[in-house]
């Protein structure tokens, strides 16, 4: 039966690489028509501005109407207020509902963004989060009236240090990135903790751009580690750069290739022989929940994105949540307030608390408790897959991406898109556009902008780097495969089209609300706000 | 247990036959057998949506929200009125559920949002350039002093005591990241010390960090305080809430070079602390050394308007271990909230609004220090917020206080020592005279009882 359907995928697809002199687009081509959304003079809020609009009505003034300058003196006091839009409440709601529109989002279509976990973000999320409990709770409340959240951050811990296999965790990093800072100043801490003052980080040149840029700002040097042909590290050139001067290795892995590292092992013991910490960027944990945990594989520090494999929607570029969990020799250090539970004399069962009085921490990295309504998300997410639904999504994951990849595999797509590493990838992959450029005259670029006019978000491009023209595909486990078979169909009709006409990806998108941008005109001359 | 996938057991057969495999097993096999995790992870079963709703129900019913009490908390975040129209835009999927706008071509609501954004915190700060967005306050005030370090390269760093301990605790974190020093300048009456900050700087002070209104609740006289730094050529950091800064002077007139803050207040929940937005502004010298994301204005072959990020030359996916910043998510859809938040306030409205909360906020002060047992701790001017000084233990009268269904603030002595029975009162516009009354009330009672427990005890 199955083979069946995949023969007959097949056929279709052969019969589509067959009849290759009749273009078949179902991608919308240039018509010389425009859009509406096209049409659309993309006015800002402040352009639509009028004197003596307005939106908020000031609260009564119940008491005693002081002039300004005798609570405030003059010389402290504003001249010309800040020059907000004049607008009423009908004219901002139609404002902002008309520019969602120039958006792409997931809700309406598939968005196989690469490293970013781009999975559905159930509605039930929003519904908690926005619970007066939660969304109107001051930070600053008191721990006894605050137990519900302190409850839900403690449970959060425990669930996150049990899926990282890593017994302590701090919810408190913002995004990855924050949590990539807070776990080599952490390795800085134990390093120095111990008298010893180490002065380099190993990142493979797979690495998100991230891991440099937050070795470079904890004082350390950035030192880089090759690839192999596997698409794993380099064993030889890690052992060479190993030495008593290396602080971390920060590794992804699966690794920003998709491909599992098999050799994990054998790094872990490499690094810890030299006496530094092995860092995971949980970027990619969305492959291996349940199935494989950091901890295990030797890591001290994981990041987790909980915006990426917990499901906190990723909102335009945030927010997110960034937290880490550690290993015992690490605990000592971790940012603080931790949240903690305490047995309570009375028998009243346990009470949760914050403690700060940790002397050796690093401190903290930002305000208050972390992004605590992203907390909530995630719980919520976690309480609602239990263990058995999380290793589900990782397995649909991983089964998604090596479907959608046997599909581009396929003739008519292989030739051009060759897959960087011919490995069975974990939740996504890497396809190298290098011989489309030379054989069909169309970038990596290009395809991704047709794609566009096909309705999909173009999969990460350009990243990683070792790739030439990097594809790198991330379909998640909430896609369906009608869904990752349309995407596989449309990758081939452009190709088939580019074949006939390369001219027509080069110059797409044509549907979209505009059209290419002159980036390099914006960076010139930067216009990055409206002269009022 | 509930599942947000779609795959049947025929398609999970028909895609395992298409890759070749023969079990979803077989897809793992590259992941040695010594750290394949073999047992199910020590969590609770799953649960269908109805039931985890019920449980999280509970969670957050335990909790003291605003709405609880009337709350007078502020120190960093406050409980302002956030407009309906706020929830119905950020909870657009057009907004909320798309990632960093890397295609332009269908992003650009996204990016117009953020060019709106930048505009408004632009003319907020009085600075020429804002990016799209950094986490949240005390983050944003480590990465100015990041940004001090990438200008001019010197190591010490002087921080008022009147910038939040929060921030204050934050810089310390990163300084031994960036290799610099921090050094507390004092207070004095209730406002940063100007003669003891002349006496700190010297021509290898990198940068002065200063908080407008400070932790305390002052106005500060930025304007001294930042010509005193430049004469050493530090840069000027002040870190900003930005509600006051309808009817303040703009950092950026004052001789600021870096304009951060907490973007809470504009049009975003309490959340317990987060999620919010941090901006960040800076003079024109700075821009190609700004963290994150930032929207520019350009064309597209058609010649229609149309907006990209833009000085990407500056940040980590380009520039690895020289970008100017490692960040890379930050807080889109909360700076959306933001500029929604400050389109419904207009220009009139936000000044209307400072207004208002400067006239409370004198009379608060007044009927506060009105009370047998309170007096104040400074006599600085303030906008939103004040702190009081109380002749009885704070921790217990603001217990007793919750009690009466009023919390009374801060207490200060958390983070300040020497304020040990400080209390920091906020006002928003959601705390009217009625509730003020009330608070005073409530206060005099609960020190008065907390002095009679006292004396009844000694
Ligand atoms: C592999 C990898 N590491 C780190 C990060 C940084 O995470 P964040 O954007 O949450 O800071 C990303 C995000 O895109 C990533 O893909």
């Amino acid at each position: 039966m199955s083979d069946m359907a995949s023969a007959q995928t097949a056929a279709q697809h052969a019969a589509g690489e067959l009849g290759e002199d009749t273009v078949q687009v179902t991608g919308s081509v240039p018509s010389g028509g425009e859009t509406p959304q096209q049409r659309d003079a993309a006015k800002t809020i402040y352009e639509k501005s009028k004197a003596g609009r307005r939106a908020f009505m000031v609260p009564a003034t119940d008491v005693p109407d002081t002039p300004l300058d005798q609570l405030i003196p003059g010389a402290l006091l504003r001249k010309d207020p800040a020059k907000l839009p004049e607008v009423a409440e009908p004219e901002l709601v139609r404002h902002y509902t008309r520019i969602s529109k120039r958006n792409f989002d997931l809700d309406s279509g598939f968005y196989p963004l690469g490293s970013c976990t781009m999975k559905h973000n159930p509605r039930l999320h929003e519904r908690v989060a926005a619970l007066p409990g939660n969304s109107r709770l001051h930070p600053l409340q008191s721990d006894s009236h605050a137990q519900g959240a302190l409850e839900l951050m403690y449970n959060l811990q425990h669930a996150l240090g049990e899926i990282a296999g890593l017994p302590h965790v701090s919810l408190q990093p913002s995004a990855g990135s924050h949590g990539e800072l807070a776990g080599v100043l952490l390795t800085k801490a134990y390093h120095e903790d111990r008298g010893d003052q180490r002065t380099k980080v190993l990142t493979p040149d797979t690495a998100h751009g991230t891991n440099p840029a937050t070795v470079t700002m904890c004082g350390y040097e950035v030192v880089k580690v090759g690839t192999n042909p596997d698409g794993g590290v380099d064993l030889e050139d890690l052992r060479a750069k190993a030495d008593d001067q290396v602080a971390c290795l920060m590794l992804t892995n699966p690794n920003t290739l998709g491909l599992f590292d098999p050799n994990i092992e054998e790094i872990a013991k490499i690094v810890h022989d030299v006496g530094a910490t092995l860092y995971y960027d949980g970027a990619n944990l969305n492959a291996v929940m349940g199935k494989s945990r950091p901890g295990d594989m030797g890591f001290d520090i994981v990041h987790f994105n909980l915006h990426k494999s917990f499901t906190q929607p990723h909102g335009g570029g945030g927010p997110g949540a960034g937290p880490i969990a550690v290993s015992e020799r690490i605990e000592p250090f971790i940012t603080r307030p931790q949240v903690v539970m305490a047995e309570s004399s009375n028998g009243d069962g346990p009470r949760f608390e914050l403690d700060y009085d940790r002397p050796k921490s690093i401190g903290r990295l930002r305000g208050f408790q972390g992004n605590y309504g992203v907390f909530v998300r995630s719980y919520a997410y976690i309480r609602s897959l239990g263990a058995e639904g999380l290793k589900e999504a990782s397995e649909l994951a991983v089964l998604n991406a090596n479907y959608l990849l046997a599909r581009l595999k396929e003739a008519g797509v292989a030739e051009y898109l060759p897959v960087a590493f011919d490995r069975i990838c974990m939740h996504e992959f890497v396809l190298s556009g290098a011989p489309m450029k030379k054989d069909l005259g169309i970038r990596t670029l290009d395809l991704a902008k047709r794609l566009l006019d096909h309705g999909y978000h173009p999969p990460t491009v350009y990243f990683p780097l070792l790739v030439e023209e990097a594809l790198l595909v991330e379909p998640t486990e909430t896609e369906t495969k009608e869904t990752l078979d349309a995407f596989a169909d449309a990758v081939a009709d452009i190709l088939r089209e580019a074949k006939a006409d390369p001219t027509i990806a080069q110059s797409a998108p044509y549907s979209t609300p505009v059209r290419r941008l002159d980036e390099a005109a914006a960076a010139k001359n930067p216009v990055v706000r409206q002269p009022l | 247990m509930s599942s947000y996938t779609a795959a049947t057991q025929q398609d999970i057969e028909e895609m395992l036959a298409a890759i070749g495999v023969s079990s979803i097993d077989d897809l793992f096999a590259e992941i040695p057998e010594g750290v394949r995790f073999d047992r199910a992870l020590d969590l609770p079963a799953g649960k269908p949506e109805q039931e985890v709703f019920a449980e999280l129900n509970a969670l957050a019913a335990k909790n003291t929200s605003a709405d609880d009490e009337v709350s007078f908390l502020g120190a960093g975040m406050y409980d302002h009125y956030i407009p309906a129209l706020v929830d119905t835009l950020t909870s657009r999927a057009e907004f909320l559920t798309p990632y960093t706008p890397y295609q332009p071509e269908v992003s650009q609501g996204n990016l117009q949002v953020m060019f709106e954004y930048q505009t408004a915190i632009s003319e907020l700060t009085g600075l020429p350039v804002s990016n799209a967005s950094v986490y949240e306050g005390p983050s944003a005030v480590g990465a100015a002093a990041y940004l001090a370090k990438l200008a001019n390269g010197r190591k010490r760093h002087l921080v008022s005591r009147g910038v939040h301990p929060h921030s204050r605790e934050t810089l310390e974190t990163l300084a031994v990241g960036y290799g610099t020093t921090m050094e507390e300048i004092p207070l004095s009456g209730g406002i940063t010390d100007l003669a003891a900050l002349k006496e700190m700087l010297s021509d290898d002070v990198g940068a002065v960090i200063l908080q407008q209104p400070n932790f305390l609740g002052s106005v500060e006289d930025l304007a001294a305080l930042a010509a005193a730094a430049k004469e050493h050529g530090a840069v000027v950091i002040a870190s900003c809430d930005p509600i006051p800064l309808g009817i303040l002077e703009p950092p950026g007139a004052l001789g600021v070079d870096v304009a951060v803050g907490e973007g809470q207040t504009l049009g975003n929940r309490l959340d317990y602390g987060g999620p919010s937005f941090g901006f960040f502004a800076a003079s024109q010298e700075h821009i190609r050394r700004m963290p994150g994301r930032i929207a520019g204005e350009t064309r597209d072959v058609d010649g229609r308007r149309g907006w990209v990020l833009t000085l990407q030359t500056r940040e980590q996916h380009i520039r690895r271990e020289k970008a100017t910043s490692n960040i890379c998510t930050a807080q889109a859809l909360n700076a959306l909230a933001g500029v929604v938040y400050l389109g419904w306030l207009g220009k009139q409205g936000l000044v209307e609004l400072g207004e208002l909360l400067a006239r409370r906020t004198a009379y608060a002060r007044e009927a506060l220090t009105a009370i047998d047992g309170v007096t104040a701790l400074h006599s600085q001017p303030v906008v939103r917020e004040f702190a009081v000084e109380l002749d009885a233990p704070v921790e217990a009268v603001i217990a007793r206080c919750q009690e009466q269904g009023v919390n009374p603030g801060y207490a200060l002595g958390r983070d300040y020592p020497e304020f040990s029975n400080g209390l920091l009162v906020a006002i928003t516009e959601r705390r009217d005279r009625a509730q003020i009354d009330r608070l005073a009330e409530v206060l005099g009672s609960a020190i008065a009882a907390e002095r009679g427990a006292v004396e009844v005890a000694g």
